[in-house]
């Protein structure tokens, strides 16, 4: 396995983050071999032969998504770098801003020629000011070094603008995303367009991840076959995975995406907690569809986990274990979507705050019996009706929590307790 | 208080990065911040006049984003993710021992003005669970000697 890692090697040396380190691992030679030596389309075809798909958490093929940019429009096109990491569980692009800035200006320089880009945003999270810093900080080596600003290897002109965000998940909704960087609310709009036809300011426009678009170098350097053949025959390479809660040694892995959850809890994570019994694991960000123990022998790859009633998402594994109270576990959710919701569509402006009130009355011991019915009524209503998928996520963790541990949701109801002792804290 | 000449230079600065002025309400709004602690109104019209949007919606603007403020807080802000990840790790204990330590509830500030506490959603430092931020600083992993380490740093 370590001989296929594609970006954590980089990860573990906090001092290799700068240019010259940068340059010495091989750095920025993807990029001059791109400029002098390949045609946009070339790059195209060479991710796609990668099968590199989004890890933004969609899995859309990134070379894919490329190629339908306009070529024909008058209109400026532009990169946008999604770094607004937010998905509750997931901690990676963090470390790929901090450790690796340069890699992801490499991938955006690429990206950039490939789809004839000259202005690209990244749109970090406000709250993320340590690695805005040091994000910055590499943005301004590679304009010295003239990596960023005119006539790029004597080929490419282009500017990057660092944004930051100011403390709203929904942001990182890809519309959503474009509707703050235009300087307003964070509202997701309605696709199509999409953003590849019209996007940031009306003009043709890619939204990708900092761990796609890290991914990209790498794909140059070694070829598409190489990543292709680390991954699935749909889906190529590695993730990085965020790791947290109940295991012995949280935080971030890089394995190739065929690698099985129970072989990223065991191995990696180190087991769960103090010898405890595995009860349930989300896998991809609180927003995934949450596994029974007995479900973790499944490849972490999109399709994978698909098939299997949830999703990869953002690569966010949160570990629970025996002593977990699934009905608190839930209110913990659910109170994260009642924060986050727009506001912009009625199912969504209501139904998670409804949905928190009712599992704050379970939990408080105060549950009726026709609650949980309820609950799954109003999460049922959500699904499928709103202007983004946010409202879908929302009721995803209702429906698995109650459906796979239905029992213990119903001992709260009857007896007004929690079998596991746990007492519920208002925060 | 508010004087917009503290500001000019950098605004110039930040408005030339932007294909178009709008884009720039939010790097304005966080300039303001930075250097009163709050957003007044002034900054506000300010904020409005600089980018061509009426007042009424950058108003709009800052009370959609969680990191905006239109008053001042504590000099320490301490911002305790209490998200799921944190939570399996401890974060309502850390929470209620922040909360007997400086004698507030959370969205409050201290009398003497140094501690505002708050509890926020994920951070996205999960691995450190459970965690804060304090100002521009993410710490943990907490537990009641961490919390202690971490107010006695701020005094
Ligand atoms: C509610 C919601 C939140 C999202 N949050 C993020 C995020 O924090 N970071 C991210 O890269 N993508 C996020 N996405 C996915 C983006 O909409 C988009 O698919 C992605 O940025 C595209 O880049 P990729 O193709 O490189 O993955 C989110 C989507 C939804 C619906
Ligand atoms: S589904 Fe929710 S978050 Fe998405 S646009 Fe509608 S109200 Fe906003
Ligand atoms: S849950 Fe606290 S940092 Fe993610």
């Amino acid at each position: 396995m370590a001989s296929e890692m594609v970006l954590s090697k980089r990860l573990k040396n906090p001092g290799g983050a700068w240019f010259d380190a940068y340059v010495a691992d091989g750095g920025y030679a993807a990029a001059k071999k791109v400029l002098t030596a390949m045609t946009p389309a070339q790059v195209i075809d060479e991710i796609n032969k990668a099968n590199l798909r989004g890890l933004g958490g969609a899995g859309f093929p990134t070379g894919k998504k490329w190629s339908f940019i306009p070529k024909d429009s008058p209109k400026p096109k532009y990169l946008v770098v999604n770094a607004d990491e937010g998905e509750p569980g997931t901690f990676k692009d963090r470390y790929l801003l901090e450790r690796d800035p340069h890699a992801l200006i490499e991938g955006m320089l690429i990206a950039a020629y490939s789809i004839g880009c000259h202005k690209a945003y990244v749109y970090i999270r406000g709250e993320y000011i340590e690695p805005y810093r040091r994000f910055v900080r590499a943005i301004e080596e590679a304009r010295k070094k003239g990596w960023i600003g005119e006539a790029v290897q004597g080929k490419w002109d282009w500017e990057v603008t660092v944004h930051r965000g100011a403390g709203a998940y929904i942001c990182g909704e890809e519309t959503a995303l474009l509707s703050s960087l235009e300087g307003g609310k964070g509202f997701p709009r309605l696709k199509p367009p999409f953003p590849a036809i019209s996007g940031l300011f009306a003009s043709p426009t890619i939204v990708n991840n900092v761990e796609t678009l890290c991914c990209v170098p790498p794909i140059i350097r070694n070829g598409a076959e190489w990543f292709a053949k680390i991954g699935t025959p749909k889906q190529g390479g590695t993730r990085l995975f965020s790791l947290s809660g109940h295991v012995e040694k949280p935080g971030l892995y890089e394995a190739p995406v065929s690698v099985t959850l129970r072989q990223l809890i065991e191995q990696q994570g180190g087991g769960v907690r103090g010898g405890k019994k595995l009860k349930a694991v989300v896998p991809g960000g609180i927003s995934a569809k949450i596994l029974t123990a007995a479900e973790i022998d499944v490849a972490m790859d999109f399709d994978s986990l698909t098939a299997a009633g949830t999703m990869a998402g953002s690569a966010g594994v949160i570990v629970m274990d025996e002593s977990t109270c699934m009905v608190k576990a839930l209110l913990t959710a659910a109170k994260f979507f009642a924060h986050e919701s727009c506001g912009q569509c009625s199912p969504c402006r209501e139904g998670p705050g409804r949905l928190y009130k009712i599992i704050q009355r379970v939990a408080a011991g105060q549950g009726r019996r026709q609650d949980l019915d309820v609950l799954l009524a109003v999460a049922g209503n959500m699904e499928g009706k709103t202007i983004c998928v946010f409202a879908d996520a929302a009721a995803w963790p209702i429906q698995s929590y109650i459906r796979k541990f239905r029992s213990e949701f119903e001992h709260h109801v009857e007896t007004g307790t929690c079998e596991l002792g746990h007492a519920y804290a208002h925060h | 208080m508010f004087d917009s000449k503290q500001f000019e230079k950098d605004a110039a600065e930040i408005m030339a990065r932007y294909d178009q002025k709008k884009a720039a309400t939010l790097p304005l709004l966080h300039l303001v911040q930075e250097k009163i602690g709050y957003i007044p109104p002034e900054g506000e019209q300010w904020v409005s006049e600089k980018v061509g949007v009426a007042i009424v919606h950058i108003r709009e603007v800052v009370s959609f984003y969680t990191m905006f403020r239109t008053k001042a807080i504590g000099k320490h802000h301490i911002q305790v993710c209490t998200n799921l990840p944190c939570v399996l790790r401890g974060a309502e204990q850390v929470m209620a021992y922040l909360k007997e330590r400086l004698g507030i509830d959370a969205g409050q500030t201290t009398p003497d003005g140094k501690f505002t506490l708050s509890s926020v959603e994920c951070l996205c430092a999960c691995e450190i669970a459970p965690m804060c931020q304090v100002n521009d600083r993410y710490i943990g992993p907490l537990d009641r000697a961490a919390v202690d380490k971490l107010l006695q740093d701020c005094v």
